[in-house]
């Protein structure tokens, strides 16, 4: 056991899917021109007001009714007050106090296979702010307030995560969440679902928490499990050596691999929160959460427990095959098609489909092969037509030309033999070719059986249907 | 009143409507008198001949026409703290000196819709933070009554304007007093609404939770008129109230016998100038020869007013103004060497030193550490007052009292001792706190300066405040004297 425990707690920002702004009515799609979609209110005009989007209240409520936590009747919108040229007004509204959710929870699943709790304290809905551009402007610099007032929840666990792999396995499972909620599209690349990491170590078997540091803005799973581990390094590496840990918040810095210093808690912003006055509080009753918990669709977790049993999978290929609504529906399409072989349908599925589409870094919603397509690829090595073997050839064939399984084995010639006479002729063949080997195995030297099987199905081009040939073959050698 | 052009609004829109002169007479009428006006009052900021001659020219073709609304060809003037569109937006500050708005305030755009022609925007204290006008970046607004004396604030350059009839009514704002106080100093009528009642969008904020827009007119009547144009839901103010605007007008002429009149026993303290109490004492006999029933009142919280105000407003003011900060809009220092040098000279430049104080004493009533004892506290004695004005409405109809308790000072008295000015909104801050309505209407003279009476009623009770004013007009004329050169 190692002398320090690591304690970690997450602050992840998901980027609400509205199509207009928490507080005005610019669109929030990415990538336009710079300050395209900034309007009077997020530019912070004298003498505009917000006015709250209620399609991210309702966004938040799902959310929160996910994780199995509480739904506040009253949440308020706090100002928080820092000074930044991407941040217009001079201040962020977000909220502070009283929060939209609080105490939820979700469950994730360790290396050994046991599952543990991670508390979520909160969510709240805040603004995002704009972006400082340097790139091309030398001297000064640029501000985009495109992203300024795009929708953010803010979900804030409890510290409860105990290593780096912990802590992408939560941020991970927040991830399938809210994909699932169609609240986040959770492209990373785009910042549309990151993380803060609060980190700090403390002896085995202590009590109070060590002296923590914040990393802030990991866009990717890898980063967090880097940025993790090379604190906790650090952190541990300052303890053993008697100096102490400074509470403070830090970079990482990818390209290094390490994080570094941004300001020390002495220079933090004393961010004077108050209640926003230009928003009234949102007070939410018990009918319109219901309404939107009528909603919900089947979660990540129910969904696997369903697959386990509905499908007699194992709990580790329902979770794999759950990751995504999107891989979830897609197998369960190929299991209508086929409901006798789930076991089949889950093993290519995980298997060569994930395979190619990671290869080529698409997602399986991208229509690249059909369910049904490969239903039908599966349906043939079901009725014996092709081997398994020659099926993951079919399947690239498939893949590359986009061609249907049966097109593709009619033009290739690789219906597999199943006609007796067929494969007994080559058998035959083999076997006065080869007068040697027959008579070693004859004399006893079993391994030699592997030897004809192969000489069988390089003559056959690998169609001869291996179970047939295996009980000729050795009824033949007798 | 001798000229034509000088009645109220009430009776220009009427000689409007029956073609007794043009809206293009008027608006040319009333721009001499800006123009002969301006160097000794300095009441407006900006004004607006082009387009004020070339809407009055499309107000007269609509009433030609018949095609016109209620305010058709009436000339008002804004407050230079709403937004107007294509027009420079100054607040008062060298902050906004060049500041051109994109944008119509909700208020401008209905006022606009309903046909009144804007002849400029109208001085003031600096965003709106003052009791006397002398803040402004443009230099003070002088009371029509005696140039000498301050016309109150922050609504000063409207209040003289419609004091000295340069525009029959304006535009004003009120987050502490200044709508009431600036009417009850230059002898006008003056409304603050209920809070929500008046969208505050493009209304550039100084106190979001206490800022409500109102007008300055000569009666009670045309305040009627004027707010029923102006008030109602905005979508874009999510703090303005979705309830029915009654019409105001139709609703003047309401019996007053048998109201139920307060009186607040707080208004009638030591700090109130005796000969301002005895206006104030027989305006209120005059109520009660109308059929009025009077009780004393008290709220004991009241006191309590103003170190609460002077804690929620610098605290709410010092975040909205921090936008300013040189980067999008306004003030820009010279050359910044990097971006703390930019805000500090930009703020430090742009603002004057009232706006400052405030800034520095909302920032530090929201620091950590003294959030609880001071924001959180005004904010618990906000509630209390609050409860203190429930209490008393479930026994009177309305609350009255005095406006202020002195009547206009010198310029230059009160600006090197801050208290002494905030004092001055001692009575006009309850209602803010507590978001209720109330008017403040000429009741005398004392030396020559006017004296103003404040009615308050409960929330949306607005169509009774003004027909308790009304009441008193009817029977009155001390809202019909008009300031020597100016008749």
């Amino acid at each position: 056991m190692s002398a320090w425990e690591t304690v970690i707690g997450l602050e992840i920002h998901a980027q609400l899917a509205t199509r207009s702004k928490i507080f005005s009515g610019s669109a929030t799609a990415y990538g336009a021109p710079p300050n395209a979609q900034a309007s009077l209110v997020d530019l912070g005009y004298p003498g505009v007001l917000p006015v709250l989007n209620a399609e991210a209240v309702r966004m938040a409520v799902k959310l929160g009714l996910a994780i199995n936590a509480r739904i506040a009747g009253t949440s308020v919108f706090a100002r928080k007050n820092y000074f930044y040229p991407d941040l217009p007004k001079g201040y962020q509204i977000s909220q502070y106090e009283q929060p939209i959710v609080a105490a939820g929870a979700l469950d994730i699943v360790l290396d050994d296979g046991e599952v543990k709790r991670i508390g979520i304290t909160r969510a709240h809905l805040e603004e995002d702010a704009g972006k400082s551009l340097h790139e091309g402007l030398p001297g000064v610099t640029g501000i985009d307030l495109n992203r300024a007032g795009t929708p953010l929840v803010e979900i804030v666990s409890e510290p409860h995560l105990r290593s780096a792999k912990e802590a992408v396995a939560y941020m991970k499972k927040v991830h399938t969440l809210v994909r699932y909620l169609e609240i986040c599209d959770g492209n990373m690349q785009e910042g549309s679902f990151r993380c803060d990491a609060n980190v700090s170590v403390r002896r085995s078997g202590a009590h109070q928490l060590g002296t923590r540091a914040e990393i802030k803005n990991l866009n990717s799973f890898r980063f967090v499990e880097r940025a993790i581990n090379y604190e906790v390094a650090r952190q541990i590496e300052i303890l053993e050596s008697g100096r102490a840990v400074v509470q403070e918040t830090r970079l990482y810095d990818p390209d290094r691999g390490e994080t570094r210093s941004m300001r020390s808690k002495e220079e933090a912003n004393d961010y004077r929160y108050f209640p926003d006055p230009d928003l009234l509080p949102v007070v939410l009753d018990q009918a319109f959460i219901e309404q939107v918990r009528a909603t919900l669709p089947e979660l990540p977790d129910q969904k696997a427990a369903r697959f386990a049993s509905q499908y007699g999978l194992s709990a580790y290929d329902a979770g794999v095959l759950t990751g995504s609504r999107e891989l979830a529906a897609y197998y369960e399409d190929v299991v209508r098609e086929l409901p006798r072989e789930p076991k089949l349908a889950a093993n290519w599925v995980m298997g060569e489909l994930a395979a190619a589409l990671n290869k080529e870094n698409l997602e399986v919603g991208s229509g690249r092969l059909p369910a049904a397509r490969l239903a039908g690829l599966l349906r043939r090595i079901c009725d014996q037509t092709i081997s398994g073997k020659i099926a993951k050839e079919v399947f690239e064939t498939m893949w590359s030309e986009g061609a249907s399984a049966d097109a593709v084995i009619d033009a290739r010639g690789l219906r597999q033999i199943t006609d007796t006479a067929a494969i007994e002729r080559v058998i035959d063949e083999v076997m006065a070719r080869n007068p040697a080997q027959l008579a070693e195995y004859r004399a006893g030297k079993d391994k030699l059986f592997g030897f004809f099987v192969g000489q069988v199905m390089k003559a056959t081009a690998g169609k001869a249907n291996p179970a047939q040939l295996n009980e000729l073959l050795r009824r033949k050698l007798a | 009143m001798s000229g034509w052009h000088t009645g109220t609004l009430t009776q220009l829109a009427a000689g409007l409507r029956a073609r007794k002169f043009s809206s293009v007479e008027l608006v040319r009428a009333l721009l001499a008198r800006i123009d002969a006006s301006q160097a000794t009052l300095n009441a407006f900021i900006s004004v607006t001949r082009e387009q004020a001659l070339s809407d009055a020219a499309a107000a007269d073709r609509a009433l030609a026409a018949g095609s016109a609304g209620a305010l058709t060809g009436v000339p008002i003037a804004h407050k230079d703290i709403f937004c107007t569109q294509g027009v420079r937006t100054t607040c008062g500050s060298r902050m906004l000196d060049d500041f051109v708005s994109p944008y119509d305030a909700t208020v401008v755009a209905r006022l606009k819709a309903a046909g009144a022609v804007m002849l400029g925007k109208t001085n003031m204290d600096e965003f709106a933070m003052g009791s006397s006008s002398e803040t402004s970046f443009y230099g003070p607004v002088r009371n029509p009554w005696n140039p000498q004396l301050v016309p109150g604030g922050s609504s000063g350059g409207s209040a003289a304007a419609v004091a000295a009839r340069l525009v029959p009514g304006a535009t004003a704002t009120d987050t502490g007093g200044s709508i009431r106080q600036p009417a009850a100093l230059c002898g006008i009528t003056g409304i603050k609404p209920t809070y929500g009642r008046v969208s505050r969008y493009g209304m550039i904020a100084f106190a979001s939770s206490l800022d409500q827009g109102g007008v300055l007119t000569v009666s009670a009547a045309d305040a009627a008129l004027l707010l029923r144009e102006m008030a109602g839901f905005d979508a874009n103010d999510s703090t303005s109230v979705d309830t029915p605007v009654p019409d105001y007008v139709a609703a003047l002429e309401q019996p007053l016998a048998g109201l139920k009149v307060g009186l607040l026993r707080e208004f009638f303290d030591q700090g109130l100038d005796a000969h301002n109490e005895q206006r104030v004492r027989e305006a209120l006999k005059v109520y009660e020869q109308l059929g009025a029933r009077l009780t004393e009142v008290s709220l004991p919280n009241l006191p309590l007013s103003v170190p609460a105000y002077y804690v929620v407003a610098p605290a709410e003011c010092s975040s909205n103004l921090a936008r300013f900060d040189g980067v999008r809009f306004g003030y820009r220092c010279e050359k910044p060497r990097d971006l703390r040098d930019l805000y500090s000279r930009s703020r430090g430049e742009g603002f004057g030193a009232e706006v400052k104080r405030r800034i520095m004493t909302g920032t530090y009533v929201l620091s950590a550490g003294y959030y609880d004892a001071y924001y959180l506290k005004a904010q618990r004695v906000r509630q209390l007052i609050n409860a203190d004005f429930t209490r008393a409405f479930a026994s009177v109809d309305v609350l009255m009292g005095p406006t202020t308790p002195t009547p206009a000072f010198a310029i230059g008295a009160k600006t090197s001792d801050p208290i002494t000015m905030y004092l001055n909104d001692i009575y006009t801050i309850g209602a803010n706190l507590a978001g209720l309505p109330a008017v403040s209407i000429p009741c005398g003279f004392v030396q020559g300066l006017p004296v103003g009476l404040q009615i308050v009623g409960p929330h949306f009770s607005e169509a009774r405040v003004l027909s308790a004013a009304h009441a008193f007009q009817r029977v009155t004329d001390w809202h019909t004297h008009v300031p020597q050169g100016y008749a």
